[in-house]
């Protein structure tokens, strides 16, 4: 056998590889959070400041993630199902808060949305504030986590093409029956591994927000930027606790994404013609 | 008339898929559009199912004008090649996707989908999911499903054409009897003319976005429209200038005397034995040649060597002269 001399040596490397990159530095996080005893910790993940950060990073997570999936189902539609002039133009869009830098996306916010910006001076007229405040938060979370509902969703409905979809057509279905009862199932898997990622990127997102929140403890501070400040303020402790806490919001996202996933094998199978 | 298609054109980009196609289908009847691949018949299956729309023509079903209805409303049962099974519901479940999105009672739909299920021998397979359907079993499944909202007619597309050889032909006459017990109006697409004459009682041949005849599978066997239609539904060669079919030849040892007036010369090329018939070639004179289909019998008493000098003639040239001319010069 030629791969089997490789194949121990090249396990151990890759779990090595996982373990100093991951593995070890979120245990130090977990070991450092719970060192000075569970009642510490308990006090760190109460305190006023904490839980207004929490509460936010909810908030953000509740509007930026709806918002994000129905444009994402939408525009993987209009890819996959209509040929148009510039397709190609929406396809890359899409991509574009994956390539620049969060910090990017954030500043063009300011310069569109502030004080000073294009539209800022219309919406203050208007009693809107967009930088500094939630509105800010939201959108910048919307922008970076932009691509993941698309690039889950796009690939299963070009593989699973039309034909679902007309057959549904022909024993009567209304369009919004064809996409409820057909599309929507079909695409569940896609669906639920996009709006995953979005969740977790918009739950830890940090460059983006930082530039358009403020950060005012209690009103425009977010979950990460409440760590990063309380680094800032010498209590690590406190920035060890809300580490954990995001760990463990990560790991009940994936939980929910690998039951929602479970029975996929039931019908999910190739055909096997 | 079941389904009326009147002058239908229809166009992708450049290319002509159908020109000025006009089809009758007759009530209960089960017509096979016959023809070879990109020939526009697909796309005539389609536009009847309201699936595309022409370009120009009109669509009739049972005397309504359905040319700007939506399909969800023409009540056709449609079968795609590939059967199009709902992947993530169970067989039941797909059966009844009809009936449950017209909201039927659930007791009705029950008893109509075991009905069904009966009917197209599924019944022990109602819980499983289609990825767990071998092919015959899904495109069976798929017919119960478009039979469920009792269409006015049943369109198939390539309803054989994913399946192994065997299956086929067990579905084939499977389908056949389906149609006898349950007399929908059906027409279905393929492009393998032998499947047309098992299934169908009618034939309309599409060709190159034409409609080139229609009629029942013997009629139009013995008295092809064109060459196309002739060469199309069964196998022909040439002799003497005209077409003929290779069965409708014979061969004599020119030892034997010349058989008849049209008979002509030539020298065995090749002797091929395809079990129950052996196939023939002759070399005539000049560089013409063409085959002739005997029996495994016939072959073995002629005795034929290639090299032999052979009389090749129609074996019905004496018996019925006034038939010749119906197969095109």
């Amino acid at each position: 056998m030629k791969g089997s001399r490789w194949r121990l040596p090249l396990r151990y490397m890759v779990l090595l590889y996982l373990a100093l990159l991951v593995l070890v530095p979120v245990g130090a996080v977990f070991f450092h959070a719970f060192s000075g005893g569970l009642g510490a910790a308990w006090n760190g993940f109460t305190a006023p400041d904490a839980l207004d950060a929490l509460l936010l990073t909810l908030i953000v997570v509740a509007i930026a993630v709806p918002l994000n999936t129905i444009f994402g189902v939408g525009v993987s539609l209009i890819l996959a199902r209509h040929r148009f002039p510039g397709a190609w133009l929406l396809d890359a869009l899409v991509d574009i808060p994956l390539a620049i830098s969060p910090v990017v996306i954030g500043l063009s916010l300011i310069l569109v949305y502030g004080h000073t910006g294009w539209w800022g001076n219309w919406l203050a007229a208007r009693g809107i504030t967009v930088i500094f405040s939630v509105p800010g938060i939201v959108m910048a979370s919307a922008a970076v986590s932009l691509p993941y509902v698309v690039r889950g969703v796009l690939p299963v409905l070009q593989e699973i093409g039309t034909e679902q979809e007309q057959a549904a057509r022909t024993l009567g279905a209304k369009p919004f029956t064809v996409f409820r009862r057909i599309t929507l199932p079909s695409i569940r898997r896609g669906l639920a591994y996009g709006v995953t990622l979005t969740t977790a990127r918009v739950l830890g997102e940090f460059g983006a927000v930082s530039i358009v929140a403020g950060a005012f403890a209690g009103k425009t501070q977010t979950y990460t930027l409440f760590i990063s400040q309380s680094i800032d303020n010498l209590k690590p402790q406190s920035a060890y606790v809300g580490a954990v806490v995001l760990c463990l919001a990560a790991l009940i996202v994936l939980t929910t994404l690998t039951l929602t996933d479970r029975n996929r094998d039931a019908w999910h199978g190739k055909a096997a013609a | 008339m079941s389904i009326q298609a009147e002058c239908i054109s229809k166009r992708f980009g450049d290319a002509v898929a159908l020109d000025d196609v006009s089809l009758e289908v007759p009530t209960g009847s089960l017509t096979a559009l016959l023809g070879p691949s990109g020939g526009g018949k697909s796309t005539l299956l389609r536009i009847i199912a309201g699936l595309d729309a022409a370009d120009s023509g009109i669509v009739r079903i049972e005397g309504q004008d359905l040319t700007h209805t939506p399909a969800r409303s023409r009540g056709v049962g449609f079968c795609f090649q590939h059967y199009a099974p709902f992947r993530h519901l169970s067989v039941r479940r797909n059966v009844a996707f009809g009936l449950e999105i017209r909201h039927r009672p659930k007791a009705e739909i029950k008893a109509r989908v075991d009905e069904l299920l009966e009917l197209v021998g599924l019944a022990h397979l109602g819980e499983r999911y289609p990825s767990q359907l071998s092919g015959g079993q899904r495109q069976r499944m798929a017919l119960a499903r478009a039979l469920a909202i009792e269409p006015k007619v049943l369109l198939l597309d390539e309803p054989f054409g994913a399946l192994d050889a065997q299956v086929r032909t067990q579905l084939r006459l499977w389908l056949r009897d389906l149609h006898a017990t349950l007399p929908v109006t059906t027409v279905l697409v393929t492009h393998d003319q032998e499947e047309a004459m098992e299934v169908a009682d009618r034939l309309a041949i599409v060709n190159h976005g034409h409609l080139e005849q229609v009629g029942t599978p013997a009629d139009m066997y013995d008295h092809p429209a064109n060459e196309f239609v002739l060469t199309f539904l069964g196998s022909a060669t040439r002799l003497g200038g005209q077409w003929v079919r290779p069965h409708d030849l014979v061969v004599h040892p020119v030892a034997d005397g010349k058989p008849g007036a049209s008979a002509v010369e030539g020298t065995v090329a090749r002797v091929t034995h395809l079990g129950f018939e052996v196939k023939v070639d002759v070399d005539l004179a000049g560089d013409e040649s063409c085959w002739v289909q005997l029996s495994r019998g016939s072959a073995a008493e002629l005795g034929l060597q290639a090299g032999q000098r052979v009389w090749v003639a129609r074996a019905d040239a004496t018996r019925s002269p006034d038939r010749l001319p119906s197969l095109i010069a």
